[in-house]
């Protein structure tokens, strides 16, 4: 696979929670364009990795981070980064959908709103587009004023995603997307992911090892706060060179 | 930690082990059938050909569902997979050990054109790369694979021999020998193919083993 600019360069990043350390020394390139998956055991730092990215660990107490992460070139730890502006840019979705209690259309044009855009045409062309950018236009069109928790978990979860896009993110972080997915739906926001990735940069965490395999081009292993092994997908899949990668990918450790 | 998963490997492992054997022994058949223009050896190696298309069906099958039902990464997929290609390749050797034996069979019953010297020695070379080809697997050795590997030019070389020699100081000569020699230039042409088969098994067994490619890359032997 060919390599793309890197959008994401981290480098040497501890992260403690009080006195546990929940990252070691994490070194790291996040391609632009491209699917990166995280895997490995609960309980080994890849959420906090990936919130690491955009700053989402501060809004824990007690979270201490060390090192850079460059987005763009330009540490987010820098004391002047802007947050808001920094998570609309690498924007997350959760493991559990969590719409606002408003309308469908009330949840796409929320965070534009929260920017300061009030252009009724741009809200609309906005709503068009980020819906349509997740499939969901055709399906919704007709319930665009209907509260968003009617939806089904699938579709609450498209909209979550829509929802992001309509700020025009450029990196979408995913903390376990599809965990409360049915195989169908699940089947779904990977091919979806599938189409977004060649406008975004996409960073997912799994437990679906078979998930990771299908979707991304680049996986990193993380075990006990260490980035044990991060190569291409298929090399991981079919030729890991850890050990403890190989344990863990089939099966007899974890 | 132990795994359901394993003892389906362990089965198709005995599965792969009971082919080799079964194709160690037949090319072992074709070539006594060979040095002794036998029509009774060299029919039992047409008759056991069946058993081993057989087995070779059953390690398509069990490869096959293993990948459906436990989608397997890293040393299993790479296991499984070249399992699959080693049976291939097994098969193909016991095929060309029937193709022997049907030269045997046109052979038999006229005196033979020359006294045999490079295709014995042929023989052994490709008797002996299944068997180490075979061991490297069982073993995961992939210095003997390699060693296998290396031993392939010779036989190319042995097969050129026998080649020049029977269209040089026996076709070009005397037209009418060329039933006898053609029938011997096979065999050389079949215990050559037999090399290029275990040639094929130690590259997937070094792939299996290191996950690195040889095929098509002899300058990675080195």
């Amino acid at each position: 696979m060919s390599g793309t600019k890197n959008v994401i360069e981290v480098r040497d990043l501890n992260v403690y929670y009080g006195k546990f350390q929940a990252l070691r020394s994490i070194n790291l390139d996040i391609q632009a364009n491209r699917i990166t998956a995280l895997i490995g055991p609960s309980g080994c730092g890849k959420s906090t990795f990936l919130r690491a990215l955009n700053r989402m660990n501060d809004l824990i107490e007690g979270c201490r981070t060390e090192g850079q992460v460059l987005f763009e070139g330009k540490n987010i730890y820098d004391p002047e980064t802007d947050l808001l502006e920094l998570r609309r840019r690498v924007g997350m979705v959760f493991q559990r959908p969590n719409p606002f209690p408003l309308s469908v259309a009330e949840n796409i044009t929320y965070g534009l709103r929260v920017h300061g855009i009030t252009d009724r045409e741009y809200l609309e062309e906005k709503l068009y587009r980020s819906l349509q950018a997740v499939n969901l236009w055709d399906e919704l069109k007709d319930r665009l004023y209907e509260n968003a928790l009617k939806l089904t978990g699938e579709q609450q979860q498209r909209l979550c995603i829509a929802r992001l896009l309509a700020v025009e993110p450029e990196v979408v972080l995913m903390d376990e997307p599809c965990s409360a997915l049915d195989p169908v739906a699940t089947a779904r926001i990977e091919d979806l992911m599938y189409e977004l990735k060649k406008d975004y940069t996409i960073v997912i965490v799994t437990h679906n090892m078979q998930q990771a395999a299908r979707v991304s081009d680049y996986t990193g292993y993380f075990l006990l706060g260490d980035l044990v092994e991060f190569g291409e997908t298929h090399q991981i899949f079919t030729s890991p060179r850890d050990k403890r990668t190989e344990d863990y990918i089939t099966g007899r450790f974890g | 930690m132990t795994r359901y998963f394993d003892d389906e490997l362990l089965e198709l492992n005995k599965k792969i082990l009971e082919m080799s054997a079964e194709v160690e022994t037949t090319i072992a058949n074709s070539i006594k059938a060979l040095r002794e223009l036998s029509r009774e050896k060299a029919e039992a190696v047409i008759k056991d050909d069946d058993r081993i298309d057989q087995i070779d069906l059953e390690i398509e099958e069990k490869c096959l569902s293993l990948i459906a039902l436990y989608q397997p990464a890293a040393t299993d997929l790479r296991f499984i997979v070249m399992s699959m290609k080693i049976a291939t390749d097994l098969e193909r050797i016991a095929d060309l050990a029937v193709d022997i034996a049907q030269r045997v069979l046109e052979m038999a019953d006229k005196p033979l054109l020359k006294p045999l010297i490079d295709i014995p020695k042929l023989a052994t070379l490709a008797q002996g790369m299944v068997r180490d080809a075979i061991n490297s697997f069982v073993n995961k050795d992939t210095e003997l694979a390699r060693s296998v590997i290396l031993r392939d030019n010779e036989a190319d070389e042995l097969r050129n021999l026998v080649q020049s020699e029977l269209i040089n100081d026996y076709m070009s000569k005397d037209p009418s020998t060329a039933p006898r020699a053609v029938a011997l230039l096979l065999v050389a042409r079949h215990l050559e193919r037999i090399c290029d088969h275990a040639t094929n098994i130690a590259e997937d067994v070094i792939y299996m083993v290191e996950a690195m490619q040889v095929r098509h890359h002899p300058e990675t032997l080195k």
